[in-house]
């Protein structure tokens, strides 16, 4: 049973035991337009929370994703290199970033789950 | 993440409105402010890629009314006063012929890019760019304002149609469109009103830049958009085909800082200019001409699939940064990063290897031709 939770940066972890799939937000997605690259972390890279893990560029601006949880990286999404138009198609889905191992559990308590990210960006 | 999620501009004073602000809402356009005004940078159910590429292909209908048109007459032909501050041949500007120029400092650097439109000779129509266009006329009527008179036209909207079909369309409305070439104008009469058509544009495609009074630009973009091949394009991708295109734009490839012969646009000093000077900062342009410049706008082609953003900096193959990005981003048409920059006019040949030190890291790039897309004009 899988439990996804979001960042105020506009970063998702979707939860499954020890292991967090991120990746960025709908809501993201479409605020930056048309992917056109992505950058990703090296397998075996421990990011802390709120250091960037990455890179994702439109063809109008890049942008810096933040780590929403400290962690080993276990597996990155090759397949963005190919077809970043997938963060746009399917970003919760095959436009994922990268796993991480997640190191503190505690920090999920700061995140939102969808109803409170969703009422948060309704605003934005 | 940062930039475009979170890129929410701070409280500043309220944003100019074009003619066609309402449209643009109705249509689904991404707001943005721009040089003062809240202009669309893109609209909903299509986007930057979508719309750059239906430009290419069929025919994108942009925006440009925040543009400054101005006439300048004067009592002889106002091309002799305005040449004192511009480096291109006015007076030799047929009618209905349009030149590109640049309004120039007293020290021969850029003040501005614009459009200039022979209607008679006693007659100039300008277009100078949205940010400028205060700045401009007021240094107009400083430097040349005794011998020429110079009317901002304030109350007119500017429409670009541009892309392959452009004139298909264009010449449903008004034939005589279709014998028009590459820089030249006319004017037709639309609904009572005057309309001025230029065949040129910013995209490095076949199109039209039409000026319609501001009352009935929504009436005519519409009419416009009925046409299958017609779509409303946002400033996203007027930036991103104007980039294939290799065409500067003021604040990033031209400033005051930089020369006509510095931004390789040498080619907009005719020959008699060369030879007689009379320009602002001749003295510098002209020496420059004959021994060359410390630096050059070039092309960039970044290896691989990471964009190179403006303010990268270029470095040697031995790792001495000689140069800086200036505009960069993807090409849809080319599908592969593109970019313009200035570097050391010792690296500024095509081919040269050269890095580009993105994020902390150097990655390889090459010194490109200009443009990256075959241009689509009409020239004959």
């Amino acid at each position: 049973m899988s439990k996804t939770l979001f960042s105020d940066d506009h970063e998702y972890v979707k939860i499954e035991g020890d292991t967090g799939t991120v990746g960025i937000t709908d809501y993201a997605q479409n605020a930056l337009g048309d992917v056109v690259y992505v950058e990703l972390p090296k397998v075996g890279a421990k990011i802390a929370k709120g250091e960037q893990a990455g890179v994702v560029e439109s063809v109008k601006s890049a942008s810096e994703v933040y780590a929403p949880v400290s962690g080993e990286v276990v597996a990155v999404n090759d397949a963005l290199a190919g077809d970043p138009a997938a963060v746009n198609q399917d970003p919760l889905g095959k436009g994922w970033f990268y796993k991480v191992k997640i190191g503190n559990q505690n920090e999920l308590v700061a995140l939102k789950d969808e109803a409170a990210y969703a009422d948060y960006t309704k605003d934005l | 993440m940062t930039n475009a999620a979170h890129h929410q501009p701070a409280e500043t004073p309220a944003l100019l409105k074009t003619p066609l602000w309402e449209l643009h809402k109705a249509l689904g356009g991404k707001m943005v402010p721009f040089a003062g005004y809240d202009m669309p940078v893109q609209y909903d159910g299509m986007g930057v890629l979508k719309e750059h590429l239906h430009t290419r292909r069929r025919a994108g209908l942009f925006d440009v009314s925040h543009m400054g048109q101005a006439l300048l007459t004067a009592k002889e032909d106002p091309a002799l006063a305005l040449e004192k501050i511009v480096p291109g041949s006015m007076t030799g500007l047929e009618p209905e012929k349009q030149r590109y120029t640049l309004l120039l400092n007293d020290k021969g650097g850029i003040l501005d890019d614009l459009m200039v439109t022979r209607w008679d000779d006693k007659t100039l129509f300008l277009v100078v760019n949205a940010a400028c266009k205060e700045k401009d006329f007021n240094y107009i009527r400083k430097t040349i304002g005794k011998d020429v008179k110079l009317d901002y036209l304030a109350d007119r909207a500017l429409l670009a149609l541009q892309g392959p079909e452009a004139e298909k369309v264009l010449a449903r409305l008004f034939p005589l469109v279709a014998a028009m070439k590459f820089m030249t104008t006319t004017k037709v009469v639309y609904e009572g009103a005057e309309l001025f058509i230029s065949r040129s544009g910013y995209t490095g495609e076949d199109g039209f830049e039409i000026s319609v009074p501001a009352a009935m630009a929504e009436r005519f973009a519409k009419q416009l958009l009925e046409h299958e091949e017609v779509k409303m394009i946002g400033l996203g991708a007027r930036d991103s085909l104007r980039l294939e295109a290799g065409l500067c734009l003021y604040g990033h490839e031209l400033d005051e800082t930089v020369t006509p012969v510095e931004a390789n646009l040498k080619w907009v000093i005719q020959k008699r200019r060369r030879e007689e000077g009379g320009f602002c900062g001749a003295d510098r342009i002209l020496a420059q001409l004959k021994d060359g410049t410390q630096r050059l706008r070039v092309g960039i082609r970044p290896e691989g699939k990471a964009p190179v953003r403006e303010g990268t900096e270029i470095l040697s193959p031995e790792g001495q940064v000689i140069g800086m990005i200036t505009s960069g981003g993807f090409g849809p048409s080319v599908d592969h990063p593109v970019a313009m920059g200035y570097v050391e006019s010792a690296y500024a040949a095509e081919g040269t290897q050269l890095q580009a030190m993105l994020r902390g890291t150097a990655r390889p790039c090459a010194v490109a031709a200009l443009p990256f897309i075959a241009p689509n004009y009409k020239r004959d």
